[in-house]
Parts: C-alpha cells; sequence; structure tokens
C-alpha cells in the first residue's frame, strides 16, 4: 500500500512538472528527419544551413511561440526508420510538427502515422507527386518531376525541337520524367524517337550515347539522379560528340548546384528547367545567400537548401498562426503567398503543394568564373504541381 | 552491322577499365590469399589524392597520378606493417571484417576531408575530347585506358612470371615457411607485394574516374565489381582476370546496348554461369 502510495505521489509529481512546463514557456518543437550520415549526407547538411539561415533572419520566435528543431538522421532511404524516427519524436520528444524527408519512400512512410497523430508535416524534398494525396497533414513547398518536366517540353517545342530521345535512370522518379516529358512533347505534335531507360547502377554511358546519336534527334531529355550518374553522362556527352552533333540536352535537376563545380567546363551551355537556382536573380535570395555564407562558409544554394527554407517558413507560419494547436495548423497556411529566394510562390489550396515559377536555365559561368545556372527564361509562371489527377 | 563494332568497342574499353580497378585484387587477394576487401579503399585515396594534386594543388594530370599512386603504395606499406602482417594470420571471416573495417576508415577519412561530393579529377583536355575513328567516335581517355591496361597486364605477366622477384614471390605464397626456410625474405616480399597491389588499384581508381567517378561511398559502390572479376577470371591469375574483365565488360554492354530495361542482370547471370561450371573461375588453380 505504501509502495502504491509513493508510485502514486511519484507520478502526480511528473504530471506537475510537465504541466508547468507546458505552462511556463511556449515552446514548440519541430522534428527534422533527413539524411545527416552515408552518402546522402550532404542532404541533411543542405537542410540544416537552410534552416539555420531562416532563424537567423527571423529569430527563434514563431509570434509568441519559441521553435526548437530536433533533427534525426534516416540515412538514405530507408522507409521504416523513417517511420520509427517519426514515431520517436512524436511520442518521445513531444513534437507538433514534423519537417524534411529528401526520399519518397521516407515520405510515404510517415503518412498513416501523422494522419493519426494528427502531425503537420512539410516536405522539404520528396518529390513524387502522390505524396500529398496519402494525408491531409502533407504540406509540400518543394517541388514535383511533373512540375519541372512539363514546361522543360513545352519549351523545348517552342525552340523548335521537334524529335527527341528520352534518356532516364530505370526507377520511380526516372519513370515520371519519362512520362510527363512524353506525354507533353507529343500532344504540342513532337516526335519522340526513341525512349531508354537505362539501369539505376550504370555509370558507363557510351552504349546510350551510340543509341541516342544513331536516332540523330534534334534533343536528349534526361532524368538522372544527381550524383556519380548525372556527372558520368554528362561526361559522356561531350566525349562522345553529341554536343558537337547538335543533340541539344535537355534536363531538370541534373546541374545541380552542389555538383555542378565538379562537372567543370563540360556543363557548359547545358539547358535545365527547374524552380531554383541558385544564381537568382533577387534581393530576397542574395540576402539568403549573404545569410549562407556566414552560417556555413564556401557551401552552395541548391534545390535543398530552398526547399527547407520554404520549409521553415511555412512551419512558422503555422506554429505563429496556431502554436501547439496543431488540428488548425494547415487550414491556416492553405494558399498562403509568400516572396520565397526562388522567386513569388504560394501553396495551393487543394493540394498543399507549392505553386511556383519554372525557370529555364544554362549553365555559364559568373563573373568570378563560378560555374552557376543562370536563368533566362520563364516558360510558365505559377505552375502548380501538373501531376496529380484531379 | 555498327551495333556490333560498337558493341565490341564499348565493351572492351569498359572491360578493359574493369580490368584495371581489379586487377590489384587479383594481386592481393588471388595470389596472397588475402580477403582484402579495402582494395576498393585503396583505389579512393587514390583518386582523392588525384583530385585534390589536380585540382586544389594546380599539378598536371600526368605527375598526379604518379604522385597519388606512390603515397597511396607508401600508405599501403605502412599498414601492411602495422596491420596487414596480423590479419593474414586470421581466418577468412575475421580477414573480411578486418578489411571491410579499414574500408569504413578511409570512406570517414575522405568525408571528413573532402567532403561527400563527387571528386573529379582533372584530365588534359587532348583526353577529354572525342576522337573520329572514321565510322565512329570515341572518348580519347578510353583509347588511353585500353592502351595503359593492355600495358599493365603485360608488365605483371613480365614481373611475376620472368623476373627473380616472381619467383620468391610465387614461391612465398605457396609454401611461406619452406621459402623462408630457402632464404626468402618473406616478410619484405609480402609488404612489396601488397604495395604493389595497392598501387594498381590507385592506379586503376583514377584511369577509370571518367567511368567510375570517385566520391568517398566509392570503395562500397563498386566492391561487387571488383569480386565478381577477381571470382570470375580466378584467383591468382592475372590472365584470368584480364579475359573475365573483357567478358564481363562486353557482356554487360551488349546488354545496355539490346536490353537495356534489363539492367545488369546479364552480368550477374555470367558470373554465375561461371562460377557454377568452373568453382575456381575461368583460368582458376585448383
Amino acid at each position: 500500500m505504501k509502495k502504491l502510495l509513493r508510485t502514486l505521489a511519484a507520478a502526480g509529481t511528473i504530471v506537475l512538472a510537465f504541466a508547468g512546463s507546458a505552462a511556463a514557456d511556449h515552446t514548440v518543437k519541430v522534428g527534422v528527419i533527413a539524411p545527416f550520415s552515408g552518402p546522402f549526407a550532404i542532404w541533411g547538411k543542405q537542410f540544416k544551413n537552410a534552416v539555420e539561415v531562416y532563424v537567423a533572419q527571423n529569430g527563434k520566435k514563431a509570434g509568441t511561440h519559441t521553435v526548437e528543431f530536433i533533427y534525426k538522421d534516416s540515412g538514405g532511404p530507408n522507409p521504416s526508420g523513417t517511420k520509427s524516427l517519426a514515431q520517436e519524436l512524436i511520442v518521445r520528444d513531444k513534437v507538433d510538427y514534423l519537417g524534411g524527408f529528401v526520399f519518397t519512400p521516407n515520405a510515404l512512410s510517415v503518412a498513416p502515422l501523422i494522419q493519426k497523430a494528427k502531425v503537420p508535416t512539410v516536405i522539404f524534398n520528396a518529390a513524387t507527386s502522390i505524396i500529398v494525396k496519402k494525408s491531409d497533414y502533407f504540406v509540400r513547398p518543394s517541388f514535383s518531376l511533373w512540375q519541372v518536366t512539363v514546361p522543360m517540353a513545352e519549351w523545348a517545342w517552342k525552340q523548335g525541337i521537334k524529335t527527341a530521345v528520352i534518356a532516364v535512370t530505370d526507377y520511380g522518379p526516372g519513370n515520371d520524367a519519362e512520362v510527363a516529358f512524353r506525354t507533353t512533347f507529343e500532344k504540342l505534335g513532337g516526335k519522340v524517337l526513341d525512349a531508354i531507360r537505362m539501369p539505376l547502377s550504370t555509370t558507363d554511358f557510351g552504349p546510350f550515347m551510340q543509341r541516342i546519336k544513331d536516332k540523330n534527334p534534334n534533343a536528349v531529355f534526361v532524368f538522372l539522379p544527381a550524383g556519380p550518374p548525372s556527372f558520368a553522362f554528362v561526361k559522356s556527352y561531350n566525349e562522345n560528340g553529341m554536343k558537337a552533333q547538335g543533340i541539344q540536352f535537355l534536363g531538370t535537376g541534373e546541374m545541380d548546384e552542389t555538383t555542378l563545380d565538379a562537372l567543370g567546363d563540360a556543363a557548359l551551355g547545358l539547358t535545365t528547367a527547374y524552380h531554383y537556382s541558385g544564381a537568382h536573380d533577387s534581393d530576397k535570395n542574395r540576402a539568403f545567400l549573404k545569410t549562407l555564407e556566414e552560417i556555413s562558409p564556401g557551401a552552395a544554394a541548391n534545390l535543398a537548401s530552398v526547399g527547407a527554407y520554404d520549409g521553415a517558413h511555412v512551419l512558422y507560419q503555422m506554429i505563429k498562426a496556431v502554436g501547439s494547436d496543431r488540428t488548425k495548423a494547415v487550414a491556416a497556411v492553405k494558399g498562403m503567398a509568400w516572396e520565397s529566394p526562388r522567386g513569388p510562390v504560394s501553396l495551393d489550396p487543394d493540394t498543399r503543394h507549392i505553386i511556383q515559377n519554372v525557370y529555364i536555365r544554362r549553365v555559364a559561368k559568373d563573373e568570378n568564373g563560378k560555374l552557376i545556372n543562370q536563368e533566362f527564361d520563364i516558360i510558365r509562371k505559377a505552375v502548380p504541381d501538373l501531376g496529380l489527377p484531379n | 552491322m555498327p551495333a556490333i563494332s560498337g558493341i565490341l568497342i564499348d565493351g572492351v574499353s569498359y572491360g578493359m577499365i574493369l580490368f584495371m580497378i581489379s586487377v590489384g585484387l587479383s594481386v592481393t587477394m588471388g595470389l596472397m590469399r588475402i580477403i582484402n576487401l579495402a582494395h576498393g579503399g585503396f583505389a579512393l585515396l587514390g583518386g582523392a589524392a588525384a583530385h585534390w594534386l589536380t585540382t586544389i594543388a594546380g599539378f598536371g594530370f600526368v605527375i598526379s597520378t604518379i604522385l597519388a599512386v606512390a603515397s597511396v603504395m607508401i600508405i599501403a606499406m605502412v599498414l601492411e606493417r602495422s596491420l596487414y602482417t596480423r590479419i593474414y594470420r586470421f581466418t577468412e571471416l575475421q580477414q573480411v571484417l578486418a578489411t571491410i573495417g579499414i574500408t569504413f576508415l578511409m570512406i570517414a577519412s575522405v568525408n571528413l576531408l573532402l567532403g561527400s561530393t563527387i571528386l573529379p579529377i582533372r584530365v588534359p583536355e587532348l583526353l577529354s575530347r572525342p576522337i573520329d575513328l572514321g565510322f565512329r567516335t570515341l572518348p580519347t581517355h578510353r583509347l588511353m585506358v585500353v592502351i595503359a591496361g593492355l600495358l599493365t597486364a603485360a608488365a605483371l605477366y613480365y614481373l611475376l612470371e620472368r623476373t627473380w622477384f616472381g619467383v620468391r614471390l610465387r614461391a612465398a605464397v605457396d609454401n611461406r615457411n619452406m621459402a623462408a626456410s630457402l632464404g626468402i625474405n618473406t616478410v619484405k616480399i609480402y609488404a612489396i607485394t601488397f604495395s604493389l597491389g595497392a598501387g594498381l588499384a590507385a592506379f586503376g581508381g583514377i584511369l577509370g574516374a571518367e567511368l567510375l567517378p570517385i566520391d568517398a561511398y566509392y570503395p562500397l559502390r563498386y566492391m561487387v565489381l571488383f569480386l565478381v572479376v577477381v571470382a570470375v577470371g580466378g584467383m591468382g591469375s592475372i590472365a584470368g582476370s584480364f579475359f573475365a574483365a573483357i567478358a564481363l565488360g562486353i557482356i554487360d554492354t551488349a546488354a545496355r546496348y539490346i536490353v537495356p530495361e534489363y539492367g545488369t542482370i546479364f552480368f550477374f547471370v555470367a558470373m554465375m554461369l561461371v562460377l557454377t561450371l568452373r568453382p575456381n573461375g575461368m583460368l582458376g588453380r585448383t
């Protein structure tokens, strides 16, 4: 009996302690799940840098609430690990919001969890259209593959490109990109001469180059994961004389700012369509780059940076509006418009996905001789996610 | 039939790169009989050194390659004297665990010093241009790799089969105690051979970097490739590795020409067939 009483007393103290802390300060916790170790660690680093830039520019407080970010390492594509991290964050760390997510399977794995626990989750990257359909608590200020691929096809057609070969890496996003490009290009009247799905592990692209050259198209549209495949493809593209033959390179995220330097002059002149270039010409972006340089000297701003920066903005606006009363958070930001380092953007009230401009860029050298993605055309303004069936 | 000549040319040049990066493993694992999973690690160290020398220190490609290979050989010598002399006496499983541990250390070191993004090696302008062979164009550096591969194979064959060093090495590998009692300095022979294997790994890593780009996770990404080439070729047979690499290169390339959607499956089917029919590899000694 005595023991029972003591246990009860202890439990009471704990409850009181919790209640006390909740009332005393209005700290709202956000769990950020991303790879911080392994081959994809650069993503976590880019995310964290960008969130820190946002905090440095806007302070630790969103309205009356102090925001605290808790980072968790998911490693690479790892759905089950991501799910248990999310569970741990919600149950043990008592976070009210989640953020991060580089890979589609990781984002999908938490959908049932956040739906049940009613945890608003802001996706900083994962770009497969379907994700936002899987839970009402997903908000995605990053981009989707359809969103950037369709404008690429439209721009190509407008330039007088009539024939194309599609070469994509054979996995989910690559297949999405192929379908998006083909559908748009053929609807406009263009002809797809060949579509090649290249194995994910390949870094020897010589055989594919030969096949593309034999078809002699006006352009080759590619989708490749950033890193070794993009690097090796661009090298092959030059060394096999495709550039010389006049086959134009069309892509989306292959010219990522963190690997652009590695490509060197081989990348000059390559054309891609994307929602963000580190060299975007606006005061907002210059301010972003300035703070980034202070926080992490030498770091490049890329899609991950802008995704996390806008993700932090969305989180701040939700917290400012509703604090820990998270069930109302998503409604509070639906339709919200703001100025991002990438340009003017807003959140689609129906899909909770970002509406943004898609820019056509070509790789060029800036005044310091550094390679950048120079934006020179906007094919379409305010593009929603075009990959979601209505 | 341009397709067949295309397959042969691309296949041989890809096979030669496979040979270049796995021949060192054929020396350490095949001849010396240590399961050296750190082989890719030495290739990574060579590539990372060449990256640093060509892009940051500003040296030329040839000098950088020589310096990078030399420094990897020195590192390998130090590791051999301090760690591998103990690893030689381990059982096979212990060797696997020990050398994979060394690989992780190498990955983490490169990651810490140079980051996890791609580490490009700047090659001379001359090598990054396409070269016109009349009926088709080919990247010049592939031609260089083919020539370097042939020279390496010839030099190794000469070293192992035609010199006193080769005789002593083969004696030491066949029966270390007997060789030692005949007055052969087996400790020295082992150190030199191990260092040679690591140097070849570095050389292959640098030359193959255009096709298998160097980054901190290089050893894990391509470890299977090296092991397959050595296993299919037969342990301890330089000629076996050579023919296995060329054959696998041609098979993989043909699959990519004809049925790209099946990915690399033919590469592994070929491996399984060879190992089923000849468990010791194409030219392996039983």
